[in-house]
C-alpha cells in the first residue's frame, strides 16, 4: 500500500510539472488583470519547438528556451491585443488556441512520429533523495520538475513578499492607482502575459521533449485548459497551484495506471475534467471566495475612465 | 463592474482624415470592417502558404475551384454550412445574453446521442422518426448546456472554463460509447455504433450531402430567432441584458430565467446540429472528432462575424463553410493537413476582435478647417 501511494506521489510531479508552470504563467498574468485563454495554443506551439529544435540540435536545453521563447511571442501578441488595441481579452486568448492549435499541427506534420534520441533525462538529487517520505519527489525526476517546483517558491516570495509582487498586485486590482502612482500598467502587464507565455512554452517543451518525446498533431489535449482552472481555484496564490497542480497530477497518474484495468479508459480521461468543475464549484461555496479575484481581470485598461 | 461611456465631443485630425467617435455604427461600416479582417487574414494566410513552399496565387485558385468550382463542391459548401449556422445563430443569442458558450463542441456531441439512442433503440417511430431524433437531440444539447449556465447563475463560476471542460467530457463520453456498451455488433475493429436504420436516415438533395431538413429546420430557427429578438418580450429582456445587467436587475427582468432560457436554446440549438450529422453523414455514432471536426469552435466566428444580427449567420455560416470545405481541398490537393483552417480562424479571430476599437470610430476625409458636428 505504502508503496503505490509513494509511486503516486512520484508519477504526480512528472504529470504536474506542465500544470505548474502553466498554471503558475496564469497566475502571474491574471495577478496583473490580463486573463489569457491562449494558454492550451502557447503550450502545443512550445510543444512543437521543442521537440524541433531538440530534434535539429540534439540539445534539449536549446529546445526548452526556444519553446520559452516561441511561447513568449505567442502570448505577445494577445498582449498587443488585449493591452494595446483593449480588444475582448476572452475571444483574443480562444484565437490563440484555435491559431496555435492550427499552427502546430500545419508546421508539425514533418516530424510526425519520428523518435527523440536526445530527450532530457531525469535526474536523482543526491541527499535530498535518501529523505523517507519525501525522497520520491527528489528520486529519478526531471530536470523541469524541479525548477518548477524552485519557481514556485519564488514566485509566491516576489508576489507576496516584495515590492514587484504589490506593482503586479496593485495592476491588477486598482491599475488608476498605480498609474496615478507613476506606475507603468501597460509595461507590468506586457511583462506578466509574456511571462506566461514562456512558462507555457516550457511546459509543452517538457511534454515532447522530457515526458514522452515525441511529436504528435494536439498533443497537450486539455492540459491548458485544466492548468488555467488550476490558477483560479488556487486563489491566485503561486503555492495554491503547486498544490493544485500535484493534485490533479495525482489524478492523471491514477488514471492511467492502477484503474485501467477495471475501468473503461475513456472514463478515466475524462475525470480531470470533472474534478475541475468540481473544484471550482466547492471554491466557490467557500464563503469570500470572490474576495481573492483580481478587481480589474478581464478589464482593458483606459486612463480616464472607470 | 461595467465601463461606462462618457458622452463627448471627441472629434480629432489624424492626417488627412477627420475622426469621430458615434454610438451607433452605420451596418456598412461593420460590413467594411468585416471585410477588411477577411482580407487581412487572407494575405497572411497567403504567406503561411508561402512558407509552406506553396505558390499562394495557385493555392488559392486550387482552393476556389476546389470549394466553388461545381455544383458537388458547392453541395459540400453547404453540407458544412448546416451545422455552423444552427450553432451559430444559438450563440448570437448567447452572447448578446453576455453568455460566452464555448461548449457547442460538446453540445453538438450531446445532441448526437440523443440522436443516435433514438435511431439505434427506439426506430419505429415510422414517419415521426426523424423529428424524434432532432427534438431528442435539442433537449440533451440544452441539457448539456443547462449545467455551465446553472454554475454561472448560482456560482458564477465563468462559462468559457466550464463549457470548455463540459466539451472534453463530452467526447470521453462518446469514445466510451463507441468502444464500450453501444460498439455495434458487426463492426468488427471499428470503433462505430451500429449503422442506424433506414427510418432515421435524414434525407439529402439528390445525390448531394446537403440534408435539407436539417437546413430547413436550421433556416426556420434563423427566422424564429430574428423574430423573438426583434419583437417579443423575451427579445427586448435579452438585448437589455446584454447592454446593460445592472438596469435590466433594476427594471425587474428576471436575469436567471432568461440566461438560462438562451442558454439552452443555443445548447440546443448545437444539439440538433449533432443530430444531422450523425443521422445524414455518418449513419452512426463514431469517434467525437468524425462527428465534429471543430464546428462548435468555429460558429464563434460565425456568431463574431454576423455582429449579433441573425439574419447574418445566414451568410456568414455560408462563408466559413466554405473554409471547412477547403480545408477537405488542402488535405487532397496541397497535401496540408485540414486542422490548417484553424489557423485561418484563429487569424480571422484576431482581426476581428483587433478591429473592434475602429467599430464606434467614423472616419472621413477632413475638408479645410475644423467642423464639429455631429
Amino acid at each position: 500500500m505504502d508503496n503505490i501511494i509513494l509511486s503516486t506521489a512520484a508519477r504526480a510531479l512528472a504529470f504536474g510539472t506542465p500544470l505548474m508552470l502553466g498554471s503558475l504563467g496564469a497566475v502571474y498574468a491574471e495577478r496583473a488583470g490580463v486573463v489569457n485563454l491562449g494558454m492550451e495554443g502557447m503550450m502545443i506551439l512550445g510543444a512543437l519547438a521543442g521537440f524541433a529544435i531538440t530534434k535539429n540540435t540534439g540539445s534539449p536545453l536549446e529546445g526548452i528556451l526556444v519553446a520559452a521563447l516561441v511561447g513568449a511571442l505567442a502570448a505577445s501578441i494577445h498582449a498587443f491585443i488585449s493591452i494595446t488595441l483593449k480588444a475582448n481579452q476572452y475571444v483574443s486568448g480562444l484565437a490563440l488556441s484555435m491559431f496555435g492549435l492550427g499552427l502546430s499541427s500545419l508546421l508539425g506534420k514533418p516530424f510526425e512520429g519520428l523518435p527523440l534520441f536526445t530527450q532530457l533525462e531525469n535526474v536523482t538529487v543526491p541527499g535530498l533523495s535518501s529523505i523517507p517520505g519525501l525522497g520520491v519527489f527528489f528520486t529519478d525526476q526531471s530536470p523541469l520538475s524541479y525548477f518548477a517546483l524552485v519557481l514556485g517558491v519564488v514566485l509566491w516570495l516576489v508576489l507576496f513578499r516584495s515590492k514587484l509582487g504589490v506593482v503586479i498586485r496593485s495592476t491588477g486590482e486598482n491599475p488608476s492607482a498605480v498609474d496615478s502612482l507613476g506606475g507603468n500598467v501597460t509595461l507590468v502587464r506586457y511583462a506578466c502575459v509574456i511571462f506566461g507565455g514562456m512558462l507555457a512554452g516550457i511546459a509543452g517543451a517538457f511534454l515532447s521533449v522530457a515526458y514522452r518525446p515525441a511529436w504528435t498533431e494536439g498533443l497537450t489535449g486539455g492540459i491548458g485548459w485544466i492548468a488555467l482552472s488550476i490558477a483560479i481555484f488556487a486563489a491566485w496564490n503561486p503555492l495554491g497551484a503547486i498544490g493544485g497542480s500535484l493534485f490533479f497530477g495525482a489524478l492523471y497518474s491514477l488514471s492511467f495506471s492502477k484503474l485501467q484495468e477495471s475501468i473503461s479508459p475513456s472514463l478515466l480521461k475524462m475525470m480531470p475534467f470533472i474534478c475541475v468543475l468540481l473544484a471550482l464549484s466547492l471554491n466557490a461555496l467557500r464563503k469570500n471566495s470572490r474576495s481573492n479575484v483580481p478587481e480589474a481581470l478581464g478589464l482593458p485598461y483606459q486612463r480616464g475612465q472607470r | 463592474m461595467t465601463t461606462s461611456t462618457v458622452k463627448r465631443t471627441n472629434a480629432r485630425q489624424w492626417g488627412p482624415f477627420f475622426i469621430e467617435s458615434r454610438e451607433t455604427p452605420p451596418q456598412s461600416w461593420l460590413f467594411t470592417l468585416s471585410m477588411l479582417s477577411v482580407l487581412a487574414t487572407l494575405i497572411l494566410t497567403g504567406v503561411i502558404f508561402a512558407l509552406y513552399g506553396q505558390n499562394p496565387i495557385t493555392a488559392y485558385i486550387t482552393l476556389a475551384g476546389g470549394t466553388l468550382g461545381d455544383l458537388s463542391s458547392l453541395g459540400v459548401v453547404l453540407q458544412r454550412a448546416i451545422p455552423l449556422m444552427l450553432i451559430g445563430v444559438g450563440l448570437v443569442v448567447a452572447f448578446r445574453a453576455q453568455f460566452f458558450n464555448i461548449g457547442a463542441e460538446g453540445q453538438l456531441l450531446a445532441g448526437a446521442v440523443g440522436a443516435s439512442a433514438v435511431a439505434l433503440f427506439f426506430p419505429n417511430f415510422g414517419i415521426l422518426e426523424i423529428p424524434v431524433m432532432f427534438i431528442v437531440a435539442f433537449v440533451c444539447g440544452a441539457v448539456w448546456g443547462f449545467i455551465p449556465a446553472i454554475l454561472k447563475l448560482k456560482l458564477e463560476i465563468n462559462e468559457v472554463i466550464s463549457t470548455l471542460m463540459m466539451n472534453y467530457i463530452a467526447i470521453s463520453i462518446v469514445e466510451w460509447l463507441v468502444n464500450g456498451p453501444w460498439k455495434g455488433k458487426n463492426q468488427v475493429g471499428y470503433s462505430y455504433t451500429d449503422t442506424f436504420p433506414d427510418a432515421a436516415w435524414i434525407p439529402k438533395i439528390g445525390s448531394s450531402t446537403v440534408h435539407y431538413p436539417t437546413l430547413i429546420v436550421a433556416l426556420a430557427l434563423v427566422a424564429l430567432v430574428a423574430f423573438v429578438i426583434a419583437r417579443t418580450r423575451l427579445g427586448f429582456r435579452m438585448r437589455i441584458l446584454g447592454e446593460n445587467p445592472v438596469a435590466a436587475k433594476y427594471i425587474g427582468i428576471n436575469t436567471l430565467n432568461t440566461t438560462l432560457a438562451v442558454v439552452m436554446l443555443s445548447a440546443g440549438a448545437a444539439g440538433i446540429a449533432g443530430a444531422g450529422e450523425v443521422g445524414a453523414i455518418h449513419h452512426k455514432l463514431l469517434d467525437p472528432a468524425q462527428i465534429s471536426l471543430g464546428y462548435g469552435y468555429t460558429a464563434i466566428i460565425v456568431a463574431w462575424l454576423a455582429r449579433g444580427n441573425p439574419i447574418s449567420v445566414i451568410f456568414t455560416a455560408i462563408f466559413l463553410g466554405v473554409v471547412f470545405a477547403a480545408g477537405d481541398v488542402m488535405k487532397v490537393s496541397l497535401q496540408m493537413p485540414a486542422q490548417t483552417t484553424n489557423v485561418i480562424n484563429g487569424l480571422l479571430l484576431f482581426f476581428l476582435i483587433s478591429t473592434e476599437p475602429l467599430v464606434k470610430l467614423k472616419i472621413s476625409l477632413a475638408q479645410g478647417t475644423w467642423k464639429l458636428e455631429r
